[in-house]
């Protein structure tokens, strides 16, 4: 698949001298849906605020669909729709007047058929007339959709789309962004929920602190997401892992009284059966014990933690 | 060029004077209604003519010009302001629209409305004085110079206003005395020799005597000063509209 965006050595340094981006080198290919995850303050809106022109780099080059963001700006943006995590509209405009008001803004001439379809797909056409103070939460946010799609944009970058929304309006909205994707559409979604980028998600991006410290398939990830951990909650303190229970790569923990196995649940042998047998010879005895299942969640902490 | 973009920009804004019609025509009507009423007919009844016309009829430009410079920079720093203040100046600047067919599209609007303003005060006139504009294309020459202008200017405000209140500043404490003393009501030679000096830095002045040599070929300073001081602040507002895009001030990180 070819790349749709193109990020290379893109760094960002506000007025007062953070450092909002630091180097970034990031590949969009075209049709997929890729999920961009990190904490508050990581540096998602300002990727997007930059490839969109919202903000300037301060170092780098952004592509998109080939044209250069800066120096060929009108045909890079007309192939962006973009979904700005804060609500931004105008309230005394109706849904109708401010979607078409997208469409020619991006140059494009008036098509009724188009809008009218945009609004019927993101269930907001019995409300086409009224003002948008008068639309709920979860409404404005379909009205933004609408208004980015106006244009029939190729890209769509949808930042924290289902934040402050909920479930049944949260599992729509990935409906929309699903039947968005089989129309051709590459859809680029920042998210703090786990759970939104392994459900929509056909690759992931994880960002922390201005920088991209994961880029992976979706499927890949879950392959770890195959990993167990056994934890054992030890009788005694132990000092040192014995001889015979090297090859197992266990951990001890808590001073001792806790011993870690990660294993495989997809593999042949999970080695447990062997390593309970070899901690009795060993005369290691256990209160307790539980397994967890690592999750893209526990990656993601993990990566954000160590980056 | 995107002309779609700046129509859409246009209409956009255009719509917003039809929505609030009471606030933008309206009112201006019926203040300066009272201006003829209270100068015009109250106190100018005890005023001689000045320089062969009736003061009535004296002020008319004056008064038009004193709206006209006060809604162009109101409608121009509003216009810009409050996409910035709810947020979705984003889709400007994410558009594929250059910043000249933004100024284009916010500063057309805001002109317009005032031009339109300017000619509805000048027949409202018409009703309480006699009038006679010498040179009517002069006249409008003046009239689109200083609504273009002054909603460059206010767009300039627009821009540089992180509050509502900084956004009346400057047309309470700057433009409005300006005006004031800028020769609406008076002509700057009925004024004692040092503050008739003063008045001349006043760049109201120009344009007010301008529009009234149009009207009643009554100047306090030659027309081709006028226009050039006239044309000088346009070139000098276009100047700051293009370091604002140039370096993102106030609307880019």
């Amino acid at each position: 698949m070819s790349s749709i965006i193109s990020v290379a050595n893109l760094s960002k340094t506000y007025g007062s001298g953070f450092k909002a981006l630091k180097n970034v080198n990031l590949d969009i290919k075209r049709g997929e849906i890729f999920a961009l995850l990190g904490p508050n303050g990581a540096g998602k809106t300002t990727l997007i605020s930059i490839i969109c022109g919202i903000a300037n780099p301060s170092e780098g080059r952004v592509l998109v669909g080939g044209e250069d963001i800066q120096t060929s700006y009108r045909k890079a943006r007309s192939l962006i729709g973009l979904v700005p995590q804060e609500l931004h509209t105008d309230a005394f405009e109706s849904v109708w007047a401010t979607v078409s008001f997208s469409r020619g803004l991006f140059g494009k001439p008036k098509n009724p058929a188009h809008i009218e379809k945009v609004l019927k797909d993101l269930s907001l056409w019995d409300k086409k007339d009224n003002k948008i103070i008068t639309l709920s939460g979860g409404m404005k946010r379909r009205v933004m959709i609408a208004k980015a799609l106006s244009h029939e944009p190729q890209i769509l970058f949808l930042d924290e789309p289902t934040a402050g929304v909920d479930v049944e309006l949260r599992k729509g909205m990935w409906e929309v962004v699903r039947t968005l994707q089989q129309s051709g559409v590459t859809i680029i979604l920042t998210t703090h929920y786990i759970e939104e980028a392994e459900e929509m998600a056909d690759r992931i991006g994880v960002i922390n602190k201005g920088e991209i410290v994961l880029i992976e398939d979706k499927t890949t990830l879950m392959q770890k997401l195959g990993k167990k951990r056994l934890t054992l909650h030890l009788q005694g303190k132990l000092a040192a892992l014995p001889e015979s229970l090297k090859d197992y790569e266990l951990e001890l923990c808590d001073a001792g009284t806790t011993l870690v196995y990660d294993y495989d649940t997809k593999g042949e042998r999970t080695g447990i059966t062997s390593l309970l047998g070899d901690l009795r010879t060993a005369g290691i005895r256990f209160n307790d014990l539980d397994t967890t299942q690592s999750s893209l969640e526990d990656i993601f902490v993990d990566l954000v933690r160590t980056s | 060029m995107n002309h779609r973009a700046i129509r859409a920009i246009y209409l956009f804004e255009m719509a917003r004077t039809w929505r609030t019609l009471l606030q933008s025509i309206v009112s201006p009507v019926v203040s300066t209604s009272l201006y003829f009423v209270v100068f015009g007919a109250a106190i100018g009844s005890r005023i001689s003519q000045v320089e062969g016309v009736s003061y009535g009829t004296f002020i008319v430009p004056g008064l038009i010009m004193l709206s006209v410079l006060t809604q162009s920079i109101a409608n121009a720093s509003f216009g810009i302001y409050f996409p910035k203040f709810t947020g979705t100046i984003y889709e400007i600047l994410s558009a594929p629209i250059s910043y000249f067919e933004i100024v284009l599209g916010y500063v057309g609007a805001a002109a317009t409305k005032s031009i339109i303003l300017g000619l509805i005060i000048l027949a409202t006139a018409g009703l309480f004085v006699p009038l006679h504009i010498q040179h009517p294309v002069w006249m409008l020459t003046f009239l689109v110079l200083t609504a273009v202008t002054f909603s460059l200017f206010g767009f300039i405000i627009g821009i540089w206003a992180d509050g509502f209140e900084k956004l009346q500043m400057i047309p309470m404490l700057v433009v409005t005395p300006l005006t004031f003393l800028g020769g609406s009501f008076y002509s700057i030679d009925m004024l004692p020799p040092t503050w008739r000096t003063v008045a001349l830095l006043n760049p109201v002045v120009y344009l007010i005597s301008g529009f009234r040599w149009s009207f009643y070929e009554i100047a306090d300073v030659s027309v081709s000063v006028s226009i050039g001081m006239t044309v000088a602040f346009l070139v000098v507002c276009l100047v700051v509209i293009w370091w604002i895009f140039r370096t993102g001030y106030r609307l880019k990180n």
